[in-house]
């Protein structure tokens, strides 16, 4: 009864998923555009907490680049918060919506319109935390000096592919959870802010607890990217070319797992009709 | 290679299922059990069922979003399990009442989002999109955003959804509920254009609605239980159902009841009633000959003949013939 199927050319398998991206991501962009109030929840609301830590290091007389420690947390924080909730428990609510399953059952297949989430996510994000650092720097009067832009953009490029492919993992995962998605975003939320070092150098938690949160790309890349911005003054967790390669090889580990785990997920759903029912 | 557009052979599926006080055994629940069904090229299959008779399981096997517990299954001769992605480029779904897509975005963005995961270049999509939102007469609230939409424009902007990928075959879920008259109208007007406009496409299409399968299905399944029961066209399924014919005759008044009539040769039953100061007789006839015999003793009578219908049976019959329930009372049975 089955045909022999003609396998799609890899180009035109490339251009749907360029297609696909483009297309998943538009929302994404359009949504930062048509609803303005991320400019008060996502800068207003952060600089606060930023100005607060920046108050409480003056008070102390910390030395000048801990602002910028603060300032340059305050900026990943969007990142974190739009894995998250806009990568991690976004399937989650993609099925409640009813898109899951046309989601599934398109030709250009769940990881391209994962990557398309992804990428509009990455964008609208970069330019929030763009506009944090101008922020910082404007009322804060945030000093660095970014001893190598390459190597710079290599980190930042290295811990973005890293920290999406770990939300895209987690995707998949918290579908399956179900309900507890919403609990596992909150509980992530709050700890990672803490051990990844957000408003203070990770070295400070100690080598062995800074190692074990390094799981989290966000930890690795902050470290490396306040090693660059504050050359000679930050106490690194562990040197800058070791940080540089822990990033490549999450970047590969979570893209690949992000990669099996949708597979998995999607085998189960089928089998087990996940998506479609609840008996 | 399958020369089919759908093909399934013994097709089941089953559930696990928790125990409960609607379900104390806990056994797993059979939602499809053995079902074989040949849809050809360029058919307007329609699948009739009550609520949980499995009509909505078997679409999702078919557009591969359930694997089967055994059985086999195919769409355009590719197997759903094993060859999902050359069956997911040839197929599109719209579903009743469905919600999908984001309230932000305007009707066309959010089709040209989703003709986008189908892999349809930027102007060639808008193209399309124009033409089926104008086929449908949403064009004007093309740059209305989505969540403004009554559920009437939303159903018909996810019917374009459907069709803006030009699939080679389209499954329709019950795609006119909760819609107003006109809407639903709309709908099924358009529907039988698309299959009009161009040869060898094919619509599954599942209803709740008998004069929805009557008016659009060239062939129509009766599903229930998890089995299909019957699949004729619906002048075949009728026909089936049907023990013989069936005639309403009015007369001038005619006192004394119906008898005269019971033993002509070929009348199986007969009633008789007054009405307006005229006799209503309803006949059930072994055939349509017989017809000739009540109207020849109805003329011994000297009574004139005001009106002769052959009443035709309608789906709901069949499906009563079939299932040995109605329709609402199969729903009602399997509770909610």
């Amino acid at each position: 009864m089955s045909a022999a199927a003609p396998a799609l050319r890899p180009t035109s398998r490339l251009l749907r998923t360029w297609y696909a991206v483009k297309g998943r991501s538009y929302p994404r962009t359009m949504g930062g555009l048509r609803e303005p109030s991320w400019i008060f929840y996502d800068i207003a609301l952060p600089l606060l907490g930023v100005a607060a830590f920046v108050y409480v290091y003056r008070a102390l007389g910390a030395p000048a680049h801990f602002t910028g420690y603060v300032i340059m947390g305050g900026a990943t924080i969007a990142f974190w918060l739009n894995v998250m909730w806009l990568m991690a428990a976004q399937f989650y609510w993609e099925k409640h919506q009813g898109n899951l399953e046309l989601y599934m059952m398109a030709p250009c297949g769940l990881a391209a319109i994962l990557l398309g989430m992804a990428f509009g996510g990455l964008l609208a994000t970069t330019l929030r935390a763009a506009v944090v650092i101008a922020a910082g720097v404007f009322l804060f009067n945030m000093d660095f000096t970014v001893s190598s832009w390459p190597l710079f953009l290599l980190l930042f490029a290295l811990g973005l592919v890293a920290l999406y492919g770990l939300g895209m993992f987690f995707s998949s995962l918290f579908l399956l959870w179900g309900r507890e998605a919403w609990h596992t975003v909150n509980l992530l939320q709050e700890p990672v802010y803490l051990v990844s070092g957000f408003y203070f150098p990770v070295r400070a938690l100690g080598p062995w607890v800074g190692m074990a949160a390094s799981v989290i790309p966000i930890t690795l890349a902050l470290d490396g990217l306040r090693q660059v911005m504050f050359p000679g003054v930050h106490t690194a967790l562990i040197p800058l070319g070791w940080e540089v390669a822990g990033l490549a090889a999450l970047a590969v580990l979570f893209t690949l797992l992000a990669l099996w785990m949708l597979r998995f997920m999607e085998r189960l759903a089928k089998q087990e009709g996940r998506l479609s029912f609840r008996w | 290679m399958s020369t089919y557009a759908i093909e399934t052979q013994n097709l089941v599926r089953t559930f696990r299922a928790r125990k409960s006080r609607q379900h104390p055994s806990g056994s797993p629940i059979v939602a499809l059990d053995g079902v074989n069904l040949q849809i050809a090229p360029g058919e307007l299959f329609g699948l009739l069922g009550p609520n949980g008779a499995g009509k909505t399981t078997l679409i999702k096997i078919l557009v591969t979003l359930l694997l089967p517990t055994s059985g086999r299954a195919a769409v355009d001769g590719y197997d759903v399990g094993t060859q999902a992605q050359q069956v997911r480029e040839r197929i599109s779904m719209v579903s009743g009442g469905e919600h999908s897509g984001y309230g932000l975005l305007t009707v066309r963005e959010q089709l040209w989002m989703f003709a986008q995961f189908y892999g349809v270049p930027t102007a060639e999509a808008h193209a399309r999109i124009d033409r089926l939102l104008a086929i449908v007469g949403l064009y004007e609230e093309r740059h209305r955003k989505v969540q403004e939409l009554s559920t009437g424009m939303r159903q018909k902007m996810n019917l374009v959804r459907g069709l803006v990928s030009e699939p080679q075959i389209l499954f329709l879920d019950e795609p006119t509920v909760g819609l107003d008259v006109e809407a639903g109208r709309d709908v099924r007007a358009y529907v039988k254009t698309w299959m009009g406009e161009r040869t060898g496409r094919t619509i599954l299409l599942t209803t709740h609605y008998m004069s929805e399968a009557e008016e659009l299905c060239d062939r129509v399944a009766i599903i229930h239980k998890g089995k299909i029961i019957a699949a004729d066209t619906p002048a075949g399924l009728k026909r089936a159902a049907q023990s013989g014919s069936y005639f309403v005759l009015s007369t001038e008044r005619l006192d004394g009841g119906a008898e005269f009539l019971s033993g002509i040769p070929g009348v199986a039953r007969v009633d008789a009633s007054a009405r307006d100061g005229h006799t209503e007789f309803h006949v059930t006839l072994a055939d349509d000959g017989a017809i000739a015999g009540v109207v020849a003793a109805l003329a011994q009578r000297g009574r004139r003949i005001l009106q002769l219908q052959k009443v035709e049976p309608t789906l709901e019959e069949a499906f009563v013939a079939l299932v040995g329930r109605r329709f609402e009372e199969a729903d009602e049975a399997r509770g909610p």
